[in-house]
């Protein structure tokens, strides 16, 4: 989810801001010349995600997919995120410019965490590997989520509905991202498993 | 045809033609002055400037609406719920539910600025090729490593996106229908998938290339950006409307 231009406090978007250029940084040193091409094509997928809806019900989703970037980026999931919103922000107009950091933060913060939180998981084969792949990309979409809902609230004590609404309307995402992030996980390790590498590094 | 467009990049106006490094700054200022803004004396006049950079621009403005009609869904929900939930005096109710003055001028106000910003970045940044926006960005001294993301990552768009549609038509024509279910799930999964690691393998393919060609990890530009007279005078009148904006906003609390 984007948050639109003008609706956050300086503050927050000045906070959001300052995290961006440091996880930035932190990602950029991890990423040689080499690896460019590599991180543009997961920053390109990220960016072609939100345009693949997936029908629930009566409504259609568009895919998220962060939890996926932090599984096979880590750190790198942070400039790569930063890229595929500024070109959404300058192609679409979805979010902006002044809320380029903390749409970047909500997006690519629980990408990191969640790479980190379940690379133990995901190092075992088998169950332990499927369990982890589906809980990294529903605790992606559920950290993105409270940290949109804590930006708002952040913002004003006015926006405390809207953030409870907004945090409502992640569940029906969280479990249907959770899915296609396992069945991703599932396809690339049968079809092209040194794309997973990312997950044995140190 | 590709949902993947530029359609504000073209054109030959004087706003195409200003230097991009000077827009991209002018762009960064008036935003963070206009979200930074909380009185409707500074933003009304901030969106009237940014109506005067987009009647310069001479872009399509039915483009123009219909993208700002989308991006406004978010304020949309926001005039659901603000109004009715933001405390203060009464003006309207129905049943349970009642909209307070407050609440609307708080509403009416986020409305303005976030169209506002949008408007001048629609005029001011989107009105330069992504390409040429890639090197502007690395003269202005932001890390190379991140321009040439940029500008990767804009290439394989195009590639990507026209790969999904060949996908999609293999699965339509297999008499895909899509449904809430697993089956339904599990195929666009792999359809992401596949189209990762087809797409790995072109960049692959695409950076062998480039280092067969000699590549060391320099972009070398046919174009040179040069700051013109009018570039200056642009610089000069933005600084000038963004002094009058901190005036309205700082020094004339009275007017909000």
């Amino acid at each position: 989810m984007h948050i639109s231009e003008g609706v956050l406090s300086p503050a927050v978007l000045a906070g959001g801001a300052v995290l961006t250029v440091v996880g930035t940084a932190v990602g950029l040193k991890k990423v040689d010349y080499e690896a460019i091409p590599r991180v543009a094509i997961l920053s390109a997928a990220f960016f072609v995600a939100s345009l693949i809806h997936v029908p629930l019900g009566p409504v259609g989703l568009h895919l998220v997919l962060n939890g996926l970037m932090g599984l096979l980026l880590g750190w790198m999931a942070v400039p790569a995120i930063l890229i595929a919103l500024f070109l959404q922000a300058l192609l679409f107009q979805f979010g902006g410019l002044t809320v380029l950091g903390v749409n970047t933060v909500t997006m690519a913060a629980p990408a990191v965490l969640c790479f980190y939180a379940y690379r133990g998981l995901l190092r075992h084969p088998g169950t332990p590997a499927a369990i982890g792949a589906f809980a990294c990309g529903f605790s992606a979409v559920l950290l993105s989520g409270l940290l949109v809902a804590l930006a708002l609230i952040s913002t004003g004590q006015a926006f405390l509905e809207v953030a409870q609404l907004v945090l409502l309307a992640h569940i029906p995402i969280m479990i249907i991202e959770g899915i296609i992030t396992l069945f991703i996980y599932l396809f690339l390790q049968k079809v092209r498993p040194e794309m997973l590498e990312g997950i044995y590094a140190s | 045809m590709s949902a993947i467009q530029e359609p504000f990049s073209e054109g030959q106006s004087l706003v195409h033609r200003l230097d991009p490094r000077g827009k991209i700054g002018v762009a960064a200022l008036f935003a963070v002055l206009l979200a930074t803004a909380n009185n409707y004396a500074t933003i009304l006049t901030g969106l009237a400037l940014s109506l005067v950079c987009l009647a310069l621009a001479g872009l399509p403005l039915r483009k123009v609406a219909a993208r700002l009609l989308v991006v406004n869904s978010f304020i949309f929900f926001l005039w659901l719920v603000l109004p009715l939930t933001y405390p203060g005096d009464v003006v309207w109710e129905l049943g349970p539910l009642s909209a307070s003055r407050q609440g609307l001028l708080f509403t009416g106000l986020i409305t303005l600025k976030s169209n506002a910003i949008i408007i001048i970045l629609i005029t001011l940044v989107a009105t330069v090729p992504v390409i040429t926006l890639g090197q502007a960005l690395q003269n202005l001294r932001l890390p190379d490593k991140l321009c040439h993301l940029l500008l990767f990552t804009y290439r394989y768009l195009y590639v990507f996106e026209e790969e999904f549609h060949r996908l999609l038509q293999a699965l339509k024509i297999r008499g895909f229908q899509p449904r809430t279910n697993l089956h339904t799930y599990r195929t666009y999964a792999y359809l992401a998938a596949m189209l990762l690691v087809r797409s790995y393998d072109r960049a692959d393919n695409v950076y062998r290339a480039m280092l067969c060609r000699g590549f060391n990890g320099t972009f070398y530009s046919l174009k040179t950006f040069s700051w013109q007279r009018q570039d200056h005078s642009f610089l000069a009148a933005s600084l000038l409307a963004a002094a009058a904006l901190g005036y309205l906003e700082w020094l004339q609390p009275s007017l909000g």
